[in-house]
């Protein structure tokens, strides 16, 4: 029980990482040496907690999908702590995950891409079935069809392609196999983005429905504001693989305090022109992840660096109750 | 377009991948006699014994060499007296199952080795290596080093053409392999936990099934040759089989005097591979015109 003590978490927390890193190593030469490493996600700390939606926004290349990868265990953790329901799991074995495979999940960004395109769909499903249960075809054949029914599809789609349907239902068939074994957290990279913008609502009204129906936390990755602003009780927002800032989502859009999340939020699309709200520009490209600034990673883009922004890297700290923000000038 | 165009179009989607696979197929003119010779020579060896009054390697020397169009031998007899009708349909019968056997044998070799060599990073390597080595010898001899060890027969041209298939498929496998498993409706596999088996057995090795087709097609007409080349060399059939190969192989002492001898078997010979061949390229038309074999 030591272990609990080490960390103490609230019970509410479900998922608690603790500056998890992911790097991936370059690898060249005649004896294929490591020469360095693309820093993906570089220490990234945060919770989740139970029934919650955490959105993790920022552009692409910013480490957001590897950091969700990387949870699910599907991308080797470089260094760090993952927890989940109070224990830690990332130097688990593989049948030791088992049971925590069942209660993460992931949706995928490209619903033509995440199906095999080989396989009827109620077979896809029955599959999810078969490699964790025990329960009789007739059994599984049953569940399949009311998970299809649950997430909008019809008991008829059980024996078609996933080439005949649409993006949203395949989408749908994507959130069916992700919520097939009850599980308590969901991952969903950039599950939305793919589609058209009304499909996008009903597959959000979809997942809110799922989450408060089974209580399910998920972490929501995605680089469209708008979606996480609507969708997520949370925001994380991320740089070059650094935490940059994270609180209440209300909090984010209203009063942000670093200034590459006021870039972020000056960069939404609005439909009234006059509203006389100045557009915070940011120059340059996003810098190489294998070989990142030093000090603040932002530095190079950042509207208001100083000196001490090359030297020192801001810490993590929290400014307000429940708004962590990086950034030796926050506010 | 009117609504019942789009229609269509729609019920044209929803076919089956087979379906149109195969009606694609169906519009290749030089694919569909291909296949016709191929099935042909299947009926021949299933039914080799009732197309024919003869047996194929009874002699009967009052009758031999008797040219074609001969009364009761429309195509002759050989030296023996032995009707080459016969020998040629029960020749379809060897050729057909030296050639399943050979390629299913370097099918299986050559899946599983393509499908671990893609699939883990670490074998990869090591298993090339030896693939590469099996290349670097040319085919015929390569098979001629593997009869020489373990003998004359033709069981034994069957193993020998299949090694020799092995390095190709595991190639062709390896490369369908390394493209399928970044796809990412592995990742979601992987990410529910299945075993490295079922993704490889279930999902890969399904989406990979086109370029495997194709490459079985095309190696059965070389297996089918390269047992004619190896029974002419006396490396393969022994007489009195009815090999085509064989048949070429002892009818070149009457080529003056008999040429249908070995003309008739070499046409038969010829045939077969063109069929299987063409019958190859349609299907890799219809069922990726991009495929690379």
């Amino acid at each position: 029980m030591k272990k609990v003590q080490e960390s103490p978490l609230q019970p509410d927390v479900l998922l608690e990482l603790d500056s998890v890193k992911k790097y991936f190593p370059i690898k060249g030469g005649v004896l294929k040496r490591t020469q360095g490493n693309v820093k993906a996600v570089e220490s990234v700390s945060l919770k989740l907690y139970k029934g919650e939606s955490l959105g993790v926004v920022g552009e692409s290349g910013c480490g957001k999908s590897t950091l969700g990868r990387t949870i699910l265990g599907l991308e080797d953790l470089t260094d760090g702590k993952i927890r989940f329901d109070n224990q830690e799991i990332q130097d688990l074995k593989r049948k030791e995950k088992k049971k925590f495979v069942k209660e993460m999940q992931m949706i995928f960004q490209d619903p033509f891409a995440s199906l095999n395109p080989r396989q009827r769909v109620g077979h896809a499903l029955d599959e999810v079935f078969t490699m964790h249960t025990n329960m009789p075809a007739k059994e599984r054949k049953q569940a399949v069809i009311a998970l299809l029914t649950e997430v909008g599809l019809k008991a008829e789609h059980y024996d078609r392609y996933p080439h005949e349907f649409s993006g949203g239902q395949r989408q749908r068939i994507g959130i069916a196999r992700a919520i097939a074994l009850n599980p308590s957290f969901i991952i969903c990279d950039e599950a939305v983005s793919a589609l058209d913008v009304s499909v996008q609502a009903q597959v959000l009204k979809l997942l809110k429905t799922l989450q408060q129906k089974y209580n399910l936390s998920y972490l929501f990755i995605s680089h469209d504001l708008g979606v996480v602003r609507y969708f997520c009780d949370r925001v994380l927002v991320m740089y070059l693989g650094n935490t940059v800032e994270m609180s209440d989502a209300a909090n984010i859009f209203s009063s942000p305090l670093h200034p590459y999340t006021k870039a972020l939020l000056s960069a939404i699309p609005r439909p009234n022109m006059n509203a006389g709200r100045e557009r915070i520009r940011l120059t340059g490209e996003m810098p190489n992840p294998a070989n990142p600034p030093s000090g603040c990673a932002f530095h190079t883009r950042c509207p208001i660096a100083q000196d001490v922004c090359k030297a020192a890297k801001p810490e993590w700290i929290e400014h307000k109750k429940g708004h962590f923000a990086a950034c030796h000038f926050a506010g | 377009m009117t609504a019942a165009e789009t229609v269509k179009l729609k019920e044209k989607k929803k076919e089956k991948y087979w379906v149109a696979t195969v009606k694609k197929l169906f519009r290749n003119k030089l694919a569909i006699i291909g296949l016709v010779i191929v099935m042909i020579q299947i009926v021949m060896a299933v039914f080799a014994p009732l197309m024919t009054s003869y047996d194929p390697v009874k002699q009967d020397l009052v009758n031999s060499e008797m040219p074609l169009f001969s009364e009761g031998h429309w195509l002759g007899t050989d030296n023996y007296g032995r009707d080459v009708w016969t020998r040629i349909v029960f020749g379809a019968r060897i050729s057909l199952v030296v050639g399943i056997t050979a390629v299913s044998l370097g099918l299986l070799g050559g899946i599983v080795l393509g499908l671990l060599a893609g699939y883990y990073r670490r074998l990869d390597a090591v298993i090339m290596r030896i693939v590469d080595l099996l290349f670097s010898f040319p085919g015929i001899l390569l098979a001629m080093l593997i009869i020489a060890i373990l003998g004359t027969s033709l069981v034994n041209v069957a193993i020998a053409i299949s090694i020799w298939s092995v390095p190709t498929c595991a190639r062709i496998v390896r490369g369908s392999v390394l493209s399928i498993k970044e796809k990412e409706y592995i990742m979601a596999m992987r990410s529910m936990g299945a075993s490295d088996l079922r993704i490889m057995v279930r999902h890969i090795l399904p989406n990979a099934s086109a370029p495997i087709i194709v490459f079985a097609t095309m190696r059965m007409a070389t297996a089918i040759l390269s047992t004619a080349s190896l029974s002419y060399l006396g490396l393969g059939a022994q007489p009195p089989t009815p090999e085509w190969g064989a048949m070429i192989s002892q009818g070149q002492d009457f080529m003056w005097s008999s040429p249908h001898l070995t003309i008739v078997p070499g046409i038969a010979i010829m045939l077969t591979v063109f069929a299987f061949n063409v019958l190859g390229d349609g299907l890799r038309d219809a069922l990726d015109p991009n495929m690379d074999i």
